[in-house]
């Protein structure tokens, strides 16, 4: 198991990248940052705390690599095939004739969630009235996203998750296998475009119908998990839809009264 | 009743019916937190808590995440993520990648809950057929907490308890009946 991290040290480290970058850990959850600094530290072999906040200090390259390394990536496609589903039967028929269907994936990561967007789109029908945004902190994720290159031992339970979804086809009609990587059909991304952003201090201007930000409010503090529910509320078009991960809530946010519960079950929340 | 905050129990394979006995044995209004680590079926999200609620005295769920921790409720580590104990009184759930190719990890788990509750936690490791749990259980006991193995004898598949005992110096080797025994004691 990983090196014990003081906590003190902690706020040394948050401290020190606000001064110098003005990037606030602060409000990231406790024990999954402690966990990616001790990652961060075993994996850059630094001999304790106070050498990587030095090197974080006066290394700005290097304190953009720890900017990536602290972030979470993983991901699936189709991720809870019962939210796709959902997603599929439940709030497709709502926008579907809309004269364009904005999408924001706002955590986008390596993809995978997105080609599952596009898939779905497609399969219902609906791809080529969507205009789907997708923006991640990290650009070296949104470079593989473009790339569409995924280990080809992922795709059992990428495959897996697709056939629960109850897709219309076999997930491999989406991609070419080349050994031990496949590549996804890049006609996929034709209505995609990629942006780096920073959900925590950048500020959305676009207005989307359908905002997915699965598995990333996990890793903030309430307070700051509230100041982003906000600002999707505010980028969210009327009767739009925002889904988090399957145990991730809005009921402890400020701005719970501007939605509704469209899938308890699958934390699809409809804005009034 | 005694010192203790919080019951943590890690198991993996054979464990279903020594977590079901665990929760039956345990009085209604509990006075401590329990959390459950257990390796389950990936990607099958629904159907576990349901069935470990059946015969359980305490309401057993599968928190989300920042959720406010009470006395008296087992907390199961829902399908497909860690399950941490933070500060602040609250749970966080990750999906960092699997350790010891498990996601929950019970090291997490046990590692998180010690960092909070300290000497003021038991921990408990059943039957399971790999090592998980071993590091987190080390980890704990540094921390002073009271620490248990389930017999390996006893176990149906005796890795996860064996693995334990040679991490660290359990506290207390015992039968699933003695574990309930205890866990019930420490209530009164």
């Amino acid at each position: 198991m990983e090196l014990e991290i003081d906590i003190i040290d902690i706020r040394k480290l948050v401290n020190t990248i606000k001064m110098v970058y003005g990037f606030d850990f602060g409000e990231y959850a406790l024990s999954s940052f402690k966990r990616r600094l001790a990652r961060i530290i075993e994996v850059y072999k630094f001999d304790n705390m106070a050498d990587l906040i030095e090197k974080v200090r006066v290394d700005k390259p290097f304190y953009e690599l720890f900017l990536k390394e602290v972030t979470v990536n993983t991901t699936e496609m189709f991720r809870d095939p019962s939210m796709w589903k959902k997603l599929k039967e439940t709030v497709f028929p709502v926008v579907k004739d809309y004269s364009t269907i904005r999408i924001w994936h706002s955590a986008c990561s390596t993809g995978e969630e997105v080609y599952s967007m596009a898939i779905a789109l497609k399969e219902a029908g609906l791809y080529e009235k969507a205009r789907i945004f997708a923006s991640d902190i990290n650009e070296d994720v949104i470079a593989k996203a473009l790339e569409g290159k995924y280990p080809a031992r992922n795709m059992e339970l990428n495959g897996f998750n697709y056939e629960k979804f109850e897709g219309k086809l076999k997930l491999n009609h989406y991609f070419k296998s080349t050994g031990d990587y496949v590549f996804m059909d890049q006609d996929l991304l034709r209505n995609v475009t990629f942006r780096k952003f920073d959900l925590v201090q950048g500020d959305q201007t676009m207005r989307f119908d359908i905002i997915l930000c699965r598995n990333v409010l996990i890793y903030f503090n309430l307070p700051l998990q509230d100041q982003i529910v906000g600002k999707f509320a505010k980028c969210t078009s009327q009767g739009g839809f925002l889904a988090l991960g399957s145990k991730e809530t809005i009921a402890w946010c400020k701005s719970v009264d501007n939605y509704n519960t469209f899938s308890l079950e699958e934390k699809i929340y409809q804005r009034k | 009743m005694s010192n203790y905050k919080a019951v943590v129990i890690g198991g993996s394979a054979g464990s279903f019916p020594l977590v079901v006995k665990i929760l039956s044995s345990l009085p209604k209004n509990y006075p401590f937190p329990v959390f459950l680590a257990l390796h389950r079926l990936k990607h099958i999200r629904n159907g576990f808590v349901e069935a470990l609620s059946l015969k359980s005295n305490i309401p057993v769920i599968e928190p989300h995440d920042k959720e406010v921790i009470k006395p008296g409720i087992a907390y199961l580590a829902p399908s497909n993520y860690h399950m941490y104990v933070e500060l602040g009184n609250t749970i966080a759930l990750s999906t960092e990648d699997m350790v010891k190719y498990s996601r929950p990890s019970i090291d997490l788990t046990f590692d998180t809950a010690s960092y909070i509750y300290k000497d003021k936690m038991v921990g408990v490791i059943v039957s399971g057929a790999n090592t998980d749990g071993a590091e987190g259980i080390k980890r704990s006991k540094e921390r002073g907490a009271f620490t248990i193995a389930q017999n390996p004898d006893e176990a149906t598949i005796k890795t996860m308890p064996d693995a334990a005992i040679k991490a660290a110096e359990m506290d207390k080797i015992l039968s699933i009946d003695e574990i309930c025994k205890f866990l019930v004691s420490i209530a009164n």
